[in-house]
């Protein structure tokens, strides 16, 4: 029996591969595993190699296996591609189509199943995913009647038949398997999990949902691969709650929209990844400076320009805190796993209306779309707060001049008003201006007005700004990383107190402002600290180093090939630094 | 009720003596008292450039943005209040060059809101540079041999991008102009009116006598129909785009907000952001 199970299925893209992959893992997650998924995926919707590799476990995982049991294959080149991944009690499981060839120095077992001909026999080869799935399913020991319920929600529509067909094909898929693998079956038998519902979703998934918990009622967004998740769901959510997204012409058009419904007075978000993040920087100081709510999603990818559009990477980071000319109050936070990404995106709201500035919500690749099992949410913890937005004393007041809307105040915020609130007009622009939105050039106002600006996030309230796993007063090891990295890291930390070594664990949640008082006392205690992101320059380093200083003990482990961290990765390169008295 | 006056505030314009902006600015506000708004009532986006600073010189919400985007800003603006009458407004530069793109689909999409251009064929606060309207062989201090692009027929453009209001007016006129703001607030979708507004300073060309020696008035052709869409395309041809009036008009088309599906029949702004619990269950469920 094993507690964990590392399968894969691959082939052509457009060929299925993302539907085989996803009626296992639903079926599998509703057993109570806990799922985590790696989409290996190409800019192209047709042809190309593509994989669907997922974790199975009893326990909860949130990283990409550094091996694999099991390899689902629906033409040469994913064996070719993947088979060095198997160790050598792994399975491949083959289409006999294409006459699998198992390369020379592959220790697993090839089994081949006629997934297109029982299929085409059942009356259309794009069953032959269903036969995959079966013929898995009996190599694991799972009953195919567990398909039942997930074939009939995806195929019902299609009528009985249909269905019928589907769970045919998988049981046809089992019975062939059964038939022809001999002994190996019994080695991957799943030990059975705790049967407990959770969700099965995408980072991207948590982070539209969180919006709509979070209150946001409109969206203005402009396609692109890792976030476009986030708009096709809300565009499906928000007219139960009378709102919209309006997919714009540009990502100027979005995040400039976005800053006029904010404005007055709908949270609204937009989404995008790099290169919709670099248009948006000019609209990013329009909010900065005129107060504006705004609430942006950057799902990280490789960049730079087009970069490596569908890979992981960390890069955009110094740009989403830096990025746009001028100096504006902004907050950026990075959520490390999917329930993160729901409760942060609730927050993002009440930060941007709290401290009326933008809050860039920073996601990567593989946190958007890694799909994986998630605890339910908590409703309870669902909280909306506005800031200062005071309508009613406004309407109410005798004085018929202009607001004073940025009014200098102790703590930098001043009253909002939503634009057709009687007696509260004010102007608003991005030129520097008064207190009452007048442009103006006086010195003292544009010291007064920028300080008062800044003012605002010197101490803003953000809950556990560091994930810390801190079991160890003087460490040998501190390893710090943000966003997806948090499973890899999580993983390696048992294998280095194999090792012998004392390892303490911070991910950095808030990156801006950075909060450098809560890491110091952990840099502090740590004999050595190792950075780990997927970057070329160690953007999170420089952070760490900038803001609580400690740059000698600070060393990177550094990955910018597109592909996640493995905990192997990590381990490796960690024991090598120590080996050669790196650290 | 609001008169035009109330819809004055303290504030100077920094435009030039002679300057066409005044006449839309006393339009705007002439029209606004006209069509019964309250100050309050009312939201002026602005883009950035001479014009751009209209929303500072008008008692009503203003917000005076980036250059080239007052159109993205000012749809927000109406798709989360959908009470409020919203008016964009900036130059040539502003909104057929840098926001060229917003214009176009501005259009196309068809939000409630009046888009206001002030045309002078120049770039003014930059001092005197070619604009997209600016004429072939037009010397400004960028074409000091004068420009050698072809000028932009933008209300052919309007035209062939569906827009449902497409109108021109020229700033002295300031009876026309009023009653032509009027009906672009009142027509329920995109309109566009493009207001000759010359710049006394920088554009030696095409001055206020200029365009009294060039320009016609639709009311002047004889059986002129503003829904015909193909008259109206042919008439600008005819005229190289120099008429003014209403040149088309689509009373039919639905605008976006009566397009979109579920879209609040009430202001979303004022709507309760709570997401009631046995609803966020249904939307866990979905994913289990």
């Amino acid at each position: 029996m094993i507690e964990q199970l590392s399968w894969k299925v691959g082939g052509q893209q457009g060929e299925g591969i993302d539907s085989t992959g996803e009626i296992f893992a639903i079926a599998l997650n509703r057993l109570g595993y806990y799922l985590y998924g790696y989409r290996h995926f190409s800019s192209r919707i047709k042809g190309g190699h593509t994989n669907n590799k997922i974790r199975v476990s009893t326990k909860e995982v949130r990283a990409v296996s550094d091996d694999l049991d099991m390899l689902i294959a629906f033409d040469q080149e994913t064996i070719d591609v993947n088979a060095h991944e198997l160790h050598s009690r792994g399975i491949i499981i083959a289409d006999a189509k294409f006459k699998p060839v198992k390369p020379d120095h592959c220790q697993a077992t090839l089994v081949i199943i006629p997934f297109t001909e029982i299929a085409t026999e059942l009356g259309t080869s794009l069953m032959k995913n269903m036969v995959a799935i079966g013929a898995t399913s009996a190599a694991l020991g799972i009953d195919t009647a567990t398909y039942q319920a997930v074939v009939e929600e995806i195929f019902g529509r299609k009528g009985e038949k249909v269905v019928n067909n589907n769970m045919e094909a998988i049981q046809r898929g089992a019975d062939a398997y059964t038939a022809s693998a001999g002994e190996s079956v019994q080695t991957l038998s799943l030990k059975k999990a705790d049967g407990k519902n959770r969700l099965f979703m995408i980072g991207n998934d948590a982070i539209a949902l969180g919006a709509l918990a979070g209150g946001a009622r409109l969206m203005a967004a402009y396609p692109i691969t890792p976030a476009s998740e986030i708009m096709e769901y809300l565009i499906k959510k928000l007219p139960e709650f009378g709102g919209t997204v309006v997919q714009t012409e540009d990502e100027i058009a979005a995040a400039t929209m976005a800053i006029g419904s904010n404005y007055a007075g709908v949270r609204t978000l937009t989404a995008s990844a790099g290169p919709g993040l670099s248009l948006m920087m000019e609209a990013i100081g329009l909010s900065g400076i005129t107060e504006t709510p705004l609430v942006i999603v950057d799902t990280q990818r490789g960049g730079p320009s087009t970069g490596l559009p569908t890979k992981q990477e960390q890069s955009d980071l110094l740009a989403m805190i830096y990025g746009t000319h001028g100096e504006i109050p902004k907050i950026v936070i990075a959520p490390s796993t999917v329930e993160e990404a729901f409760y942060d995106a609730i927050e993002a709201f009440n930060l941007a209306e709290e401290y009326q500035c933008p809050v860039i919500l920073l996601s990567d690749l593989q946190l958007s779309l890694g799909k994986q099992s998630v605890e339910p949410l908590d409703y309870n913890k669902i909280n909306i707060r506005r800031g200062k937005l005071n309508d009613q004393e406004i309407a109410e007041r005798e004085d018929k001049s202009y607001y004073k809307r940025f009014e200098l105040t102790d703590d930098g915020v001043s009253n909002r008003v939503i634009p057709g609130t009687k007696n509260g007009i004010f102007h608003v622009t991005g030129v520097e201006h008064d207190e009452t939105g007048k442009p103006s050039e006086v010195p003292q106002n544009r010291k007064d007005q920028m300080e008062k600006r800044l003012r605002k996030i010197q101490n803003i309230s953000f809950q556990n700004p560091i994930y810390t796993v801190a079991p160890h007063e003087a460490p040998d090891l501190l390893l710090i990383g943000f966003n997806s990295t948090r499973g890899s890291i999580e993983e390696v930390i048992p294998r280095l107190e194999a090792d012998g070594l004392k390892v303490n664990h911070a991910q950095i949640r808030l990156v801006h402002p950075f909060p450098a008082d809560e890491l110091k006392p952990l840099l502090q205690a740590a004999k050595k600290v190792i950075v780990v992101e997927h970057n070329a320059t160690g953007q999170l380093a420089s952070l760490v180093k900038m803001n609580a200083g400690y740059g000698e003990k600070i060393e990177s482990i550094l990955k910018y090939d597109g592909n996640p961290f493995l905990p192997g990765d990590i381990h490796q390169q960690c024991k090598e630094m120590f080996a050669n008295g790196h650290i | 009720m609001a008169t035009f006056k109330d819809f004055r505030n303290q504030v100077k314009p920094n435009w030039c003596p002679g300057c066409g902006d005044f006449s839309v600015q006393a339009a705007i506000q002439r029209a606004a008292a006209n069509v019964g708004l309250e100050p309050d009532d009312l939201a002026v986006i602005s883009g950035i450039g001479c014009s751009g600073r209209i929303s500072g010189y008008i008692n009503a919400y203003g917000f005076h943005g980036i250059h080239g985007r007052s159109l993205p800003i000012a749809q927000g603006v109406k798709m989360a209040n959908r009470d409020l009458t919203v008016i964009a407004s900036g130059g040539d530069g502003d909104g057929f060059a840098i926001g060229m793109g917003h214009t176009i689909h501005a259009m196309r999409r068809n939000i409630d809101i009046t888009y206001i251009v002030m045309d002078n064929q120049i770039y003014g606060l930059t001092k005197g540079q070619t604009s997209p309207t600016s004429a072939e062989g037009f010397k400004t201090k960028s074409t000091p041999s004068g420009s050698i692009e072809s000028s932009l027929s933008i209300m052919e453009l309007a035209l062939s991008s569906g827009c449902g209001f497409v109108a021109q007016s020229f700033s002295t006129d300031l009876k026309d102009l009023v009653a032509i703001i009027e009906q672009g607030i009142q027509h329920k979708g995109f309109s566009l009116i493009n207001v000759f507004s010359p710049c006394v300073t920088f554009n030696k060309v095409n001055t206020y006598d200029w365009f009294k020696q060039n320009l016609i008035s639709l009311n002047d052709i004889e059986g002129y129909d503003p829904h015909n869409r193909m008259m109206a395309m042919q008439t600008l041809m005819e005229h190289n785009g120099l008429v003014k009036g209403l040149i088309y008009e689509n009373p039919t088309r639905p605008s976006y907000q009566e397009s979109v599906r579920g879209y609040s029949s009430s202001a979303l702004s004022k709507q309760d952001l709570n997401l009631p619990e046995e609803k966020f269950t249904e939307l866990m469920a979905e994913f289990m």
